[in-house]
């Protein structure tokens, strides 16, 4: 009887210690996600600030009033407008070129029948290893000469060709796994090549082809490099580099800064809100498989 | 139906246009910045031919050098903090309750542009007004250091924000990977009395070491080419602290219009970057992929 009552506690122990440390766990894993979140969490809060309540109060506290019209004076007075409409332009158009132009490589390549198609395919991942700085001098002399510099053409096709590699790599992985059956059978019915591409792979691909958008959409979004070396007017610059101008005009503006930042980032948010999963899946695809 | 899918028009309407893309905007340009990598020339002028001037000049200059010397620290940081991620990851995979959400929000700074994140954190590092310096205040920390402003100090800062920045997305890969292993192995590994860190030690690290090999050649291949983020926050700075081989190409390049030096050392990068993924390659190859 003893004894069992010894094991008893003893059990009872080892769930006290299990619980103790479940709890030890979560609140190390919590720490992290305070880390990653409240950095943004901060950067909402002083952008409904002004500057008297920035540079006099602790940086902790939550707004006295809370200044929306930060927002709405960078969004007109700093461009912050045609900005975010660059963007929206440059990051829609390279996707979709992009998206369609992968979709077409990856037919050809896991669908068709020629030899060089794994050549074709390793061209395409090696690309993806590139560093653009590699590149940059060549490129801006290229479109120098194409009289491209300070047109939003030279972005759009930079970007297509360099997220065409990591979106091919995507996409490859995902017809691998496709059935061919329904494709073959309208081959037997005599339908064209370009219908079954457009009707019946384009269609059965849609899930992969949203992860792709999403990545692509976040990659552009966020670029700047091309953008800083290739556009000079503001007329064509996107977000990244607009705000970037802006901020070194209005150094000493922390709720101006704050909310152009916030106006950047939340189109991101956003989506991730909606498409967190594809995003997640894009990410793992894209590495894991390469 | 061979014939169908063998349409040579057809796969060279479907192939060409992204195969052109890429050649002209990455391949030939390769070739091109090896080929000014040899000229003396400013972008506008007439190109002069100087043989590998260029290249000798860039063993002997000392910014380059301490430019490839950050950009390989930042490369040993970023691999070293992949344990912590690994380990991260491999808590998560425990079937914890809410580790999906975690996750999630691990993932979000990774999703902002370098631009915005530099930006907060040239905030944040503030030594007046930011986050940070008030928070080692407030805890009686006293003269807390200027972080951007200070030689010492701005590396670390730059690799903080970094890791805030990247954290998510390796965490992401791990536990894609460790999602793939077969649950009925673990199972019996824990029937068989292992204990929860043999399983992971043992069992799911063996099993992913494939994807580590690849998140270490992007950790180091990604920190050679690191660039924005240190470009927004410092500009390279102060007095050339932090500056790296991609901050110093763009200087040389597009600052001072040295485009044959800049040439040379983005060419250089290049190589630098080529050479590290074969040699990891090299040096983390197993004669047998493991298998379950």
């Amino acid at each position: 009887m003893a004894t069992v009552i010894g094991t008893k506690q003893k059990q009872h122990d080892r769930n006290g210690i299990r619980r103790l440390g479940f709890i030890l766990l979560y609140l190390f894993l919590g720490l992290i996600a305070l880390f990653q979140i409240y950095p943004l969490i901060w950067l909402f809060f002083f952008s409904l600030k002004g500057n008297a309540e920035i540079f006099g109060r602790s940086p902790f506290a939550l707004p006295e009033e809370w200044r929306w019209d930060n927002y709405l004076r960078v969004w007109t007075e700093g461009n912050i407008n045609q900005y975010f409409l660059n963007s929206v332009f440059i990051t829609v158009t390279a996707v979709l070129l992009t998206v369609l132009l992968a979709s077409f490589v990856t037919f050809a390549i896991t669908r068709m029948n020629w030899k060089l198609n794994k050549l074709v395919l390793m061209l395409f991942m090696i690309g993806y290893m590139i560093p653009i700085h590699s590149t940059l001098v060549p490129l801006f002399q290229f479109f120098l000469r194409l009289d491209l510099i300070d047109n939003p053409i030279s972005i759009i096709l930079a970007y297509t060709a360099y997220n065409l590699p990591l979106t091919i790599m995507i996409l490859v992985g995902f017809y691998n796994t496709l059935p061919r059956e329904i494709e073959e059978a309208a081959i037997m019915d005599g339908c064209s090549i370009h219908r079954i591409f457009f009707q019946i792979t384009l269609p059965m691909t849609t899930p992969i082809l949203s992860t792709t958008v999403i990545i692509n959409m976040i990659f552009n979004w966020n670029e700047f490099v091309f953008v800083n070396t290739f556009i000079s007017s503001d007329r064509y610059k996107t977000l990244t580099v607009g705000i970037q101008n802006f901020i070194g005009q209005y150094l000493t503006d922390w709720g101006a800064i704050g909310a152009t930042l916030m106006i950047s980032i939340i189109p991101i948010l956003i989506a991730f809100i909606f498409l967190s999963n594809r995003i997640v899946e894009g990410i793992a695809a894209g590495s894991v498989k390469g | 139906m061979n014939k169908v899918m063998s349409n040579k028009w057809v796969i060279a309407l479907y192939v060409l246009p992204s195969l052109l893309l890429l050649g002209g905007l990455v391949y030939i340009p390769i070739v091109l910045t090896g080929y000014y990598g040899l000229m003396s020339w400013d972008g506008i002028g007439e190109m002069t031919f100087i043989g590998l001037d260029n290249y000798s000049r860039l063993l002997q200059d000392s910014t380059f050098w301490l430019s490839a010397r950050h950009s390989f620290l930042l490369a040993l940081f970023s691999t070293l903090s992949l344990i912590a991620y690994l380990a991260i990851s491999l808590i998560l995979s425990a079937r914890l309750k809410g580790s999906e959400l975690l996750r999630k929000i691990y993932l979000i700074p990774m999703l902002l542009s370098s631009v915005a994140i530099a930006q907060l954190w040239i905030k944040i590092y503030d030594p007046n007004n930011g986050m940070l310096n008030s928070l080692l205040t407030f805890l009686g920390v006293e003269n807390p250091p200027a972080w951007l402003a200070d030689r010492s100090t701005v590396l670390i800062a730059i690799f903080i924000a970094i890791i805030w920045q990247y954290a998510g997305f390796y965490i992401i890969i791990y536990s894609a990977a460790l999602k793939g292993i077969p649950y009925s192995l673990i199972e019996a590994a824990r029937i068989d009395g292992a204990t929860p860190f043999q399983i992971a030690y043992k069992i799911k690290i063996p099993l992913i070491t494939g994807v580590i090999k690849v998140t270490i050649i992007l950790a180091i291949v990604g920190s050679l080419k690191y660039f924005d983020l240190i470009y927004v926050m410092t500009g390279g700075g102060p007095n050339g602290a932090s500056e790296v081989i991609a901050s110093y190409m763009y200087k040389e390049a597009f600052g001072r219009y040295n485009f044959g030096y800049g040439s040379a050392i983005g060419f250089a990068l290049l190589v630098l970057a080529l050479l590290t993924t074969w040699l990891i390659q090299k040096l983390t190859a197993s004669k047998d992929e493991l298998q379950y």
